[in-house]
């Protein structure tokens, strides 16, 4: 598969690359679980790539790889340059200050026992970043004041906050090493909807100060569009379509995302009743024994018997845009055409 | 989706007022009538065992040839034994044995179940397998039968007894620190302190032992009523503490062919070990229910029934 947009990109502004990565978890009897089946991205200095799919599409691994924190199969995870698909432990500690990860539900991410101060510092104490308590408190106070919390909160326990104070908890855990990039994994998906929009507020506010870079993985359609500079979708461990927010929303060229967004309501009342709505039948089909050929085809309406037979390559819809879908624009503008037929 | 950010939580919801975890027991354990009464028995064990021999009204081997199976009396509360010794005071010297080889013992098998328990529950696989098949070695024996073999390889005596005790109760905290550590270890705040470069011993020690502690300080409890009873057994059998130093379960043995003549000899030093087995087991399930209803050890039933 090709690396995404790699052409415009010069090693020097790629903060991670991934190349054609593999993450199988055996599970018994001799199955094994494609979780990642051949994913190859690039995220950029300073750029939030959004990374989207249903659960089970492989994105929350493909996060965890970039920290080494799954056993990469096959493939390799470059970060600032350097190979780390192979690195000894001793080695993967200073990656995982370069990567720091924001985890889904801040209420588990957080070790109960301890007060948020000490989990914040945690990065501080296992790099020896700052090495007398005084300094490393006084490095907590600042971390909280940057993420909206008071510094005199660093002595609370998880259990004393909101869901959205505990969630700028781990924000500011993750930045407590200064890292480059942050695998943001679901940030918001676990919070009500008003905090989610504060926390999106707030991680854009810490890019923009911080010149920080984001691989901001989601299943909320909007919440990537909002966040994202680029975006990748995923199915089934592999990448179907990528591009900008603009060309995907506007113009996908793959089946899968042109569904995907065909299910999400519009605000406005006019476009809302020009809305066709694709459906697509089935599930998800299991990981164990992903389909032959496209991964997509069992579920595609524009499916046709060549489907099985070929892996389609991402090919380029126009420059930054690109799709894997053997049959081009052409499957969607069918799809379009079956759906119009279905409701109209 | 454009929100402008309020820079700040700082007027979020009110937290929850602050009640620590030890307030929380405290004030359940306050409920617990029983639990309070076994209290109350461990702080008299415990100042026995400290101050014992001061608080004694007569010295342990003090013979009093013309006073010999006394019955309670004002001067005896406890009457005297065999030798015209005073009960009463032995049965507070030996506190400090019992608490000792209690201490002692259970310190050694928490010291080394845990870590054996703390191991193999994180690395699993193979270490896990070659640890645990180990402690489910010693556990197949019976505890008197392994103690007793232990004291007959290292010789008797109260260092002995002591180790013996502690390596009999090791696997049942090393099983019980294995299952705790082996759910906690699934938990996502794990996973976040490996991102963030802890190495693995960071956290075992910081992030799993905390959150395993509630079960543990249940098993101990629990344990310590076990050990001193076990040294009871092996000291009536003669094979802990020996005589002329004073122990429950010796005098117990000592008073054993006295029992129609001179009853006081061995029902104190039975009580006294009752009484502190009970109040260790009741303090222990109370504890077990106000700090993890869920942990029910059976271990501990079935090994000792």
């Amino acid at each position: 598969m090709t690396t995404t947009g790699s052409t415009e990109s010069t090693a020097t502004d790629v903060v991670a690359r991934v190349t054609d990565l593999r993450v199988h978890f055996p599970v018994g009897r001799g199955s094994v679980v494609h979780a990642v089946d051949g994913v190859s991205l690039d995220v950029r200095r300073g750029e939030t790539l959004g990374l989207v799919g249903e659960s089970g599409s492989g994105k929350s691994t493909t996060g965890l790889a970039l920290l080494r924190l799954v056993h990469v199969t096959s493939g390799t995870v470059e970060v600032a340059g350097q190979d780390v698909t192979t690195w000894s432990r001793r080695q993967v500690k200073p990656l995982r200050r370069r990567v720091a990860m924001v985890f889904q539900d801040p209420s588990a991410s957080l070790d109960p026992r301890l007060t948020i101060g000490a989990s914040i510092a945690e990065p501080l104490a296992v790099h020896g970043l700052r090495g007398s308590k005084a300094e490393r408190r006084e490095r907590v106070g600042e971390l909280l004041d940057l993420v909206g919390l008071r510094p005199d909160m660093a002595d609370r326990h998880p259990h004393e906050m909101s869901g959205g104070q505990r969630q700028r908890v781990g924000i500011a855990r993750a930045l407590a090493g200064e890292p480059d990039l942050l695998v943001l994994d679901e940030p918001i998906a676990s919070l009500d909807l008003s905090v989610q929009a504060q926390i999106m507020n707030l991680l854009r506010r810490l890019q923009e100060e911080l010149g920080l870079t984001y691989l901001f993985i989601s299943h909320d359609l909007a919440a990537v569009e909002h966040m994202s500079d680029r975006v990748a979708v995923m199915y089934l461990g592999r990448i179907v379509e990528t591009g900008t927010p603009e060309q995907i929303y506007r113009n996908p060229a793959h089946p899968y995302t042109a569904a995907l967004l065909s299910a999400v309501p519009t605000a406005d009342p006019a476009r809302e009743r020009e809305r066709r709505r694709i459906t697509l039948h089935g599930d998800i089909p299991s990981p164990v024994d992903p389909p032959s050929g496209c991964r997509f085809r069992t579920r595609c309406p524009a499916a046709r018997p060549d489907c099985a037979e070929k892996d389609p390559d991402l090919y380029q819809v126009e420059e930054g845009h690109r799709a894997a879908c053997l049959y081009k624009v052409e499957a969607v503008r069918e799809m379009r055409a079956g759906a119009d037929r279905a409701t109209g | 989706m454009s929100v402008t950010e309020p820079n700040a939580e700082h007027a979020g919801p009110a937290p929850t007022p602050h009640v620590s975890e030890r307030g929380r027991v405290w004030a359940a354990l306050r409920r617990n009538k029983p639990a309070l009464a076994g209290l109350f028995i461990l702080a008299v064990l415990v100042v026995a065992g400290a101050l014992g021999p001061l608080l004694a009204p007569y010295g342990i081997n003090e013979v009093d040839a013309d006073h010999l199976f006394q019955g309670p009396s004002r001067d005896h509360p406890f009457g005297t034994d065999d030798a015209g010794r005073d009960v009463f005071s032995r049965v507070l010297v030996a506190a400090r044995v019992s608490l000792l080889v209690g201490l002692v013992s259970v310190g050694i098998a928490l010291l080394v179940g845990v870590t054996i328990g703390l191991v193999a529950g994180y690395y699993r696989g193979v270490v896990d397998n070659v640890l645990m098949r180990c402690m489910d070695v010693l556990f197949a024996f019976p505890v008197l039968l392994l103690a007793v073999a232990i004291v007959a390889v290292l010789g008797r005596g109260l260092v002995t007894a002591m180790v013996a005790i502690g390596v009999v109760y090791t696997p049942i905290f090393a099983r019980v620190t294995r299952a705790s550590v082996l759910s906690v270890r699934e938990q996502v705040f794990v996973t976040a302190a490996v991102s963030t470069g802890a190495s693995d011993w960071r956290i075992m020690r910081r992030h799993v032992l905390p959150n395993i502690a509630a079960p543990l300080i249940v098993q101990t409890s629990l344990s310590l009523a076990f050990a001193i009873l076990s040294e009871a057994a092996l000291s009536f059998l003669g094979l802990g503490i020996q005589p002329p130093q004073p122990s429950w379960g010796r005098m117990l043995y000592d008073g054993r062919g006295y029992v129609q003549d001179a009853w006081w000899m061995g029902l104190f030093p039975g009580l006294a070990i009752f009484l502190v087995v009970l109040a260790f087991n009741i303090v222990g399930d109370a504890l077990r229910d106000v700090l993890d209803p869920r942990q029910l050890t059976k271990d501990e039933a079935r090994r000792t029934a």
